[in-house]
């Protein structure tokens, strides 16, 4: 089997238009989160989020792009650009044929689909753009990134609600670790912020109308969030013999259903997938030094998740640092768990914990070191990323330092 | 609209989440001895809302710190004839 390596990252997201802008306010435990701006905003009761704001896309996108591109795709190529200039790689001849994208989302072209239904049902318009169709279709992302950087092997979407980015990354590391592909850029994109898109999710009433605070005695919620993070995964030698700046290691990933209920997460699925992960990068649970919370704020999530983490790192869960960045950025769904990565790799790299902010009161059902409103040095050598998706679908990454 | 019409559309409503008989709900039970479980709680409450035209605070993260008491039918009743009366002052 081949290793696989991060050699590239891009994000745009609440936090920051890039990765120096996000981790810089991951280090400042900076919150995201503000008040919703769009058409009929009033009609909602949920009014917060972590919306991407001041965002010009006319500024990275001509107007022929802009036909095409939902903003859950505009989100995906700006990410998959810095990540691939950070990368410093060019895709041409057998490499471009080796080398893919997969990328998760959970709404795909969600605010397409919102203007377009309005515009014909509430509108009572008869015509729609003629480019509806491949602006909100979910995999619009991954072949505008295949597009433009000329990626010609496996390219596909993973949509599993909020794991959807565990998910996809999991499927880009096996294919570079069985030898399939070269260099995958996987990820994720989310973009609900729309009137449908909100309403949706206020309907389930597990919506916080004034903040995310994960772990916290007081939550009271999860506060949806946008953006996207893109990734290059890349065997090991290819990196090497290129000279290529590691970010870190993806050592190992494990995804499980919990074959029970549709919505409420069971501890035993959690445990399994972090057990799993383990297991696959043959890591030690003393090794663990942080864990990147799936985290999401709802009272049924965060106890389930300490519990779940409990049983699976046994005694060294009263070690490990575990946090929660929803907080700041908030849950970017198909998208959340590549922007989560993030912070995976500031801890492996920096020595930096990304804190969990907003937390005002300890939970005895959450007694794990939450790494509470301020950022952490420590010196870390192996990380967890935990994802949990409505449905039932747990997927864990494990990452080493480089 | 009489307490009685209220009471009765309530009832039926949970009888129909729980596949109950209105005649087995009875004004002290609660949602959980009905068998009614959070994702049911939640579909009630819109049923409810959809029925009285009302607009009902409830967050499934915190159902108990609600000022809409679900503990019993009792209360659910009491909570939409105060609604009920709020909301069409409003």
């Amino acid at each position: 089997m081949k290793r696989v390596v991060i050699t590239g990252a891009g994000t745009i997201n609440a936090l920051g238009r890039n990765v120096d802008q996000t981790l810089a306010a991951m280090r400042e435990g900076r919150c995201g989160i503000s008040e919703l701006e769009f058409r009929d905003v009033e009609r909602l009761s949920i009014r917060i989020g972590g919306q991407v704001k001041g965002y010009n896309p006319e500024t990275a996108f001509n107007r022929q792009q802009l036909a095409l591109y939902d903003r859950f795709t505009q989100f995906a190529l700006l990410s998959a650009r810095e990540a691939v200039a950070q990368s410093g790689l060019t895709f041409h001849g057998e490499l471009a044929d080796c080398s893919g994208v997969v990328l998760g989302t959970s709404g795909g072209g969600l605010t397409t689909q919102d203007d377009n239904y309005r515009s014909v049902y509430e509108e009572g318009k008869n015509r729609v753009h003629p480019f509806v169709v491949p602006k909100l279709m979910n995999n619009a992302a991954a072949s505008h990134v295949s597009m433009e950087m000329n990626l010609r092997g496996p390219t596909f979407t993973v949509a599993t609600a909020c794991a959807s980015s565990n998910h996809a990354m999991g499927m880009a590391f096996q294919m570079v670790r069985s030898g399939m592909c070269s260099v995958m850029l996987t990820g994720g994109s989310e973009s609900m912020l729309c009137f449908g898109g909100v309403k949706a999710w206020e309907g389930l009433r597990v919506m916080s109308k004034d903040g995310c605070r994960p772990f916290s005695a007081n939550r009271n919620g999860m506060v949806q969030g946008e953006g996207a993070g893109v990734f290059v995964f890349e065997e090991y030698e290819h990196a090497k013999a290129r000279g290529a700046e590691i970010l870190c290691e993806v050592a190992g990933f494990a995804m499980t259903s919990d074959a029970s209920d549709i919505v409420m997460p069971s501890k035993q699925g959690a445990a399994r997938a972090i057990s799993g992960a383990l297991r696959d990068a043959g890591m030690a649970r003393e090794e663990v030094g942080y864990i990147n919370a799936h985290g999401t704020g709802t009272a049924a999530n965060d106890k389930t998740e300490c519990a779940a983490v409990a049983d699976a790192l046994g005694p060294q869960s009263d070690r490990v640092m575990i946090s929660s960045t929803k907080a700041m950025h908030g849950h970017c769904i198909g998208g959340t768990g590549a922007v989560e990565l993030l912070a995976c790799i500031m801890a492996l790299r920096e020595g930096v914990i990304a804190p969990t902010i907003n937390h005002e009161e300890p939970d005895a059902e959450c007694a794990l070191d939450v790494v509470p409103n301020e950022a952490r040095e420590a010196e870390v050598s192996a990380v967890l990323s935990n994802a949990f998706a409505f449905g039932g679908l747990n997927a864990v990454l494990a990452l080493r330092r480089a | 609209m009489s307490d009685t019409t209220v009471r009765e559309k309530v009832i039926a409503i949970l009888a129909e989440q729980a596949m109950l008989e209105p005649s087995d709900v009875t004004m002290d039970s609660s949602p959980e001895d009905l068998g009614i479980d959070s994702l049911g709680l939640v579909e009630s409450i819109f049923a409810i809302e959809e029925a009285f035209d009302i607009s009902i605070p409830f967050n499934a993260n915190e159902p108990d710190q609600s000022d809409f008491d679900i503990s019993s039918v009792a209360t659910i009743v009491a909570g939409i004839k105060t609604l009920i009366a709020e909301q069409a002052d409003a």
